[in-house]
């Protein structure tokens, strides 16, 4: 289980976090959801060790992993798809998945999970030797995606995954996220898309100016009158 | 001008391209990564010079070992200079790096200079390298055409080496995205200092043929072709090995074959290629296989 106690995070003056703790179980799918500037990627960026908070702890299975450096807590089974793909665009797709690798020395599994990855995007097969910048939007955030299973990681954290995406291709995302799931793996998953996250999760954390507000069941924060006024349009 | 003697400026040429695609790699790699103008790079030169010089007639070593020696020790040298001058200041506005490197130049320079005296060092002679071969008419050094050769080998490894291994995978990543290839599980820092160590070794082997070559070393003796290797690797792209290298190469046939073809302007040998930088700053900034950086300095 990841657990969150207190988490504050600071930029200069600006108090992004204000002391957060949240809790993923082990084989859920939890989702944070919130505004534009609520604290979501702080909150997964301090998780994955590339923003140092300033005080609470983060713990992963029972290990403390505050003050670890991104590749530490990497090697720990946690990995993270950042905000906006950020994928290499002078890597072919192959280079990007073998990056994706990168502390895995075991080159059979490594191919096994190639292959895997091809599996669950075909797309990306057929594309293999094209630059990664050359891929469409939709098809850069499948590789995105596909990289960040390349370390065969416990712990998958997704930070908007459907953003800028046609309505078809934002259902295969949360589609694929399932069955990521069903897989076995604990998905940790950041959205704008409210509803859709909504719909996929176990429990789901609303986070407000860097303060989780609400908390509950997926199912039951559809059906809550604050959250449908205020992230779901109604 | 006949023929004899434009073969002999030819291959005079391809070698003086050479040991200036060799340092400039080490420019242009270091750039790539992080951006910054390493203007230390033409002193990691000439201590390479200096170490191979100090092998053979302080240690009595081989020439093989002390090219070895040198290498290695040059190697150390710039990792440690990245270690001291230039890691602590990874999260400093850039131009902080930029001040920071030139004051390593003017330290080790003047190091040496308080080391070594400023009085030139002869290199000795390795005769086997440096006795003329007759071709005809056309008399050339073996060293001429060894150096070439050695350069080409270099570059050849090297680019095996990003191309196909996977630090050189993870080099090319964080030349793009230092952020997401951390959370790629990358050792950035460890990276760095590969690449700090790469570009040193190959301006160590520049240095070793240089003194060769050229006979004569001093605390200065980096500083123009550290600037004509920084104009290379400018010209050929920054950040691009293979543009470094074909930088260096049209630099060192610009300065031989203008001077054999117009002996009158021998002395401006060294303003060309100046010139040519301020040339291709104004027609074409990224070079001849450069891509576009957002920033430059
Ligand atoms: N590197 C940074 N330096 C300074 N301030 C930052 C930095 N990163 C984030 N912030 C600030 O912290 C706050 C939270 O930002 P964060 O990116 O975590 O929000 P978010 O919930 O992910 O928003 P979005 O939905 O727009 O991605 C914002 O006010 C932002 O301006
Ligand atoms: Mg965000």
């Amino acid at each position: 289980m990841l657990k969150i106690e207190n988490l504050k995070v600071r930029y200069g003056g600006i108090q992004a976090i204000r002391g957060i703790s949240l809790e993923v179980p082990l084989g859920k799918i939890v989702t944070l959801i919130g505004a534009n500037g609520a604290g979501k990627s702080s909150t997964l960026r301090s998780i994955a060790g590339l923003v140092k908070s300033k005080s609470g702890t983060i713990s992963w299975k029972e290990k403390n992993i505050t003050t670890m450096l991104p590749e530490e807590i990497l090697a720990q089974g946690v990995a993270l798809c950042p905000e906006g793909r950020r994928i290499f665009p002078q890597l072919t797709v192959l280079e990007n998945l073998k990056l994706g690798a990168y502390i895995r020395s075991d080159k059979n599994a490594v191919e096994e999970s190639i292959e895997r990855a091809f599996k669950l995007f075909p797309r990306l097969k057929e594309r293999s030797w094209q630059k990664g910048g050359t891929l469409s939007g939709g098809e850069q955030q499948m590789l995105a995606l596909a990289r960040a299973l390349m370390s065969d990681p416990e712990l998958l954290m997704m930070d908007e995954p459907s953003l800028g995406l046609a309505p078809l291709l934002v259902e295969e995302v949360f589609r694929v996220i399932r069955e990521i799931n069903k897989e076995g793996k604990t998905v940790l998953l950041v959205e704008q898309n409210a509803f859709g996250a909504l719909q996929i999760a176990d429990y789901a954390y609303v986070l407000e100016v860097g303060e989780i507000t609400l908390e509950g069941k997926g199912e039951d924060l559809l059906r809550d009158e604050r959250v449908i006024s205020a992230y779901l349009g109604g | 001008m006949n023929s004899d003697m434009f073969i002999q400026h030819f291959f005079n040429a391809l070698m003086l391209g050479s040991l200036y695609g060799l340092i400039a790699i080490g420019y242009t790699m270091v750039y790539g990564i992080l951006r910054l103008i390493n203007f230390a790079h033409g002193d990691i030169f000439m201590l390479g010079s200096y170490f191979v010089f100090f092998g053979v007639t302080a240690f009595h070593m081989p020439w093989w070992a002390a090219a070895l020696f040198s290498i290695v020790a040059t190697a150390a040298t710039g990792i440690m200079v990245d270690r001291v001058a230039y890691r602590p200041l990874r999260e400093a506005p850039r131009i902080s790096a930029l001040i920071s490197a030139i004051g390593v130049s003017f330290f080790i320079e003047n190091m040496c200079l308080v080391l070594f005296t400023g009085v030139p060092k002869p290199m000795p002679r390795l005769e086997a390298l440096v006795q003329v071969l007759q071709f005809g008419n056309i008399r050339i050094l073996p060293l001429t055409l060894i150096v070439p050769v050695v350069s080409f080998l270099l570059v050849a490894g090297l680019l095996w080496m990003l191309y196909r291994t996977k630090p050189g995978l993870a080099m090319r990543a964080i030349s793009k995205d230092i952020e997401t290839t951390r959370l790629m599980g990358v050792k950035v820092n460890r990276i760095i200092a590969l690449t700090f160590a790469i570009g040193s070794a190959l301006a160590a082997a520049a240095g070793i043929m240089w003194a060769l070559r050229y006979p004569q070393i001093n605390p200065f003796m980096g500083v123009m072709p550290g600037f004509k290797a920084f104009i290379a690797a400018v010209f050929g792209g920054i950040g691009s090995v293979q543009g470094a290298m074909i930088g260096g190469l049209i630099l060192g046939f610009m300065e031989i074959m203008i001077v054999a073809f117009f002996p009158a302007l021998s002395g401006y040998r060294d303003a060309f290629a100046f010139i040519l930088l301020i040339l291709i700053l104004f027609v074409k900034p990224t070079g001849l296989m450069g891509e576009k950086l957002e920033d430059k300095i």
